[in-house]
């Protein structure tokens, strides 16, 4: 720098024009920074299929925001434990000066404190499908309904069984989500003539619904509905299901919307009549309605609650999305 | 005399106890069908087991195998994927395929192995950051989703899973030849003894005028060679590989070798007790499958059990 600024008047005045010319540049920048507002998005990482179906809906989200409203920002990033996530918070707020954040929280105990410290600091917040665990931090709220879901399934199982029948479950994992799922679950079945075999939890994954599957397959001889819960784990069940040569016995209900799955219901397989929806799009529904408060005088305070509706043949095409990793 | 017999017979006679216990839960356990599933299921585990069982003799560990393995299937697959669009036969395909999944896995075995002997990073820490890189590499590959075999093509691959030689399914086979080639590499050659020396111990070994470096690292390659077998035996069982795939699979390889009585130190490693800890852990997770008298919530505090018992008795009585 200093051997710039010891130079002939040419280089001088040169440098003159130059200096006012950024410093203009600087000046516009900055009154852009400071009208452009910014929404920070905290998400998972994608490590397995939802999750990675989350991802794609928030970063095609993020790009439509951006280019139909110029003067916003997204700022998008994904944790692998709570405690990253944590520490995202802290650099949207620090280093982005985020105006609104978007969190669907790991875990919400451990999450609570971080999202209260932000919204201590202005920031409106939106909280996605786990909720914090105390009231009154979020403006706004955003999630699935996974008692719904695992109704949904039990009555359309219960239905199509004719209320007689008996099916076996795999379940997830030992978390808040998979009790909630299979309670509502039950509680459709409940003084109904449908017999649950069993349960197992196959792990929210393939290769656990394969075995699981195989394994009951093993130990009952008659089943007529299987309830998988999740995709992922009904691809695992389905492979099982057809080693053995039982796909004309039973049928599947996954659950989540996976293109695959969805896909198949598409096409009439026998096998998964139907699926039912816990869409990982749900990130867009809270995205779209966090900007709505930047862009417009839209009320959206408030708590939605998206439905888990049940995917069939007729209205598989409107689910279908050939291009979401999920 | 006897007690080495005892010792040599501890995971024997736990695989003997559990197998009972399997008899008396479920009827259905004996039925041909579960057997077979049982034996197929262990081999993805215990073919890389006996791969470990060679790190872990020598004096290695490799935390890396499960990642290595989503790794490996993630490449076959798009590769598999790709190749339908350059080639018309699908068995040739397959053919590349595993080709190429056997280059990969010496290949990631070689850089575990270089890594540990030239650079002398500790096997541990070398191994645990291969095993995040691999891991995130396939789900970076996958988008964060799942890779999925193309659906002709897994028609065609899908024999090599389901297919059966005799009334046991391929896998079965393919477990059984490894084995066999592990004990023989292992017990009655040059190599083997090698292993032993190395796993004993390393400056005694190296005033041997054997080559440590060079026994070490092909021990790596070794396991990345039977991590690429268990691939491609995998990958026709669902056709796809996420993030997901091959979780925890290193723990599970680690305790089947210890079960089977190879030393966790080094200087002693024993292939059939691997085959027999491969075993084992696949019957503890089938049997609480067959069972609800077992509360879902504690299948995780049965198999530590077991696990330690098994350990237990070859180790216990000295």
């Amino acid at each position: 720098m200093s051997q710039f600024l010891a130079p002939r008047p040419v280089q001088r005045l040169a440098k003159f024009i130059a200096a006012g010319t950024a410093a203009l540049c600087l000046t516009a920048a900055l009154t852009a920074t400071l009208q452009a507002q910014t929404i920070g998005v905290s998400i998972p990482a994608a490590t397995h299929g939802w999750a990675g179906g989350l991802n794609f809906h928030a970063e095609q989200t993020k790009a439509r925001l951006e280019a139909a409203n110029p003067g916003l920002k997204v700022v998008l990033v994904t944790a692998n434990s709570a405690s990253e996530q944590a520490n995202d918070l802290e650099d949207l707020v620090a280093i982005h000066r985020m105006d609104a954040l978007v969190i669907l929280p790991f875990e919400s105990a451990p999450l609570t404190g971080p999202v209260a410290n932000a919204k201590r600091r202005g920031v409106f917040v939106t909280v996605v499908d786990r909720g914090l665990s105390e009231p009154g931090i979020q403006d706004v709220y955003v999630a699935g309904n996974n008692a719904e879901m695992g109704r949904v399934s039990g009555e359309y199982i219960r239905q199509r069984l004719n209320d007689s029948g008996k099916i076996v479950v795999l379940r997830g994992m030992p978390t808040v989500i998979d009790e909630q799922r299979f309670d509502g679950f039950m509680s459709a079945l409940e003084g109904g003539g449908v017999d649950v075999l069993d349960d197992q939890y196959a792990n929210w994954n393939r290769d656990d619904g394969f075995t699981v599957m195989q394994d009951f397959l093993s130990r009952f001889p008659e089943i007529d509905a299987v309830w998988a819960q999740d995709d992922d784990i009904a691809i695992g069940v389905i492979q099982a299901v057809r080693q053995a040569r039982r796909q004309d016995e039973l049928f599947i209900v996954g659950g989540g919307g996976m293109k695959d799955i969805v896909k198949r219901v598409m096409d009439g397989d026998k096998l998964t009549p139907v699926d039912v929806l816990y869409p990982p799009s749900m990130i867009s529904t809270a995205m779209e309605l966090t900007a709505l408060k930047f862009v417009s005088d839209t009320p959206i305070e408030g708590e939605y609650i998206l439905g888990s509706p049940l995917i069939t043949q007729d209205n598989a095409e409107e689910y279908y999305f050939p291009d979401s990793p999920f | 005399m006897n007690k080495l017999d005892l010792k040599t017979a501890g995971p024997f006679i736990a695989l003997i106890v559990i197998f009972v216990i399997g008899v008396f839960v479920n009827e259905a356990f004996l039925s041909a069908g579960n057997l077979s599933n049982i034996l197929a299921r262990s081999s993805f585990i215990g073919i890389v087991a006996i791969g470990a069982t060679f790190v872990i003799t020598t004096g290695g560990i490799d935390l890396s195998v499960g990642s290595m393995a989503a790794f490996i299937s993630g490449c076959m697959i798009l590769l598999m994927n790709g190749l339908m669009e350059t080639f018309d036969s699908l068995v040739l395909i397959i053919f590349l395929a595993v080709l190429a999944s056997a280059a990969i896995g010496a290949l990631a075995g070689l850089v575990n192995g270089l890594l540990t002997t030239k650079a002398k990073i500790e096997a541990f820490i070398v191994t645990l950051g291969t095993m995040g890189i691999y891991r995130s590499l396939v789900t970076y590959m996958a988008d964060g989703g799942t890779l999925s075999l193309n659906f002709t093509l897994g028609d065609v691959y899908s024999e090599v899973y389901y297919g059966t030689l005799l009334g046991l399914p391929y896998p079965v086979w393919v477990f059984l030849a490894v084995a066999i080639l592990g004990y023989v590499l292992l017990n009655m050659t040059v190599f083997g003894r090698h292993c032993f020396a190395v796993g004993s111990n390393e400056s005694v070994a190296r005033y041997s005028a054997i080559n440590v470096d060079r026994v070490k690292t092909a021990t790596y390659i070794l396991q990345g060679l039977c991590v690429s077998i268990a691939t491609i035996i995998y990958v026709p069982r669902l056709g796809s590989a996420s993030g997901q795939t091959g979780i925890l699979w290193e723990l599970e390889a680690i305790a089947a070798v210890i079960i089977g009585g190879t030393m966790l130190k080094g200087g002693y490693g024993r292939i059939w007790g691997t085959v027999v800890g491969a075993l084992i852990l696949t019957l503890i997770g089938n049997i609480l499958n067959l069972t609800d008298a077992v509360s879902n919530y504690l299948n995780g505090a049965v198999q530590g059990v077991i696990v330690i018992v098994a350990v237990y008795l070859q180790r216990g009585r000295r």
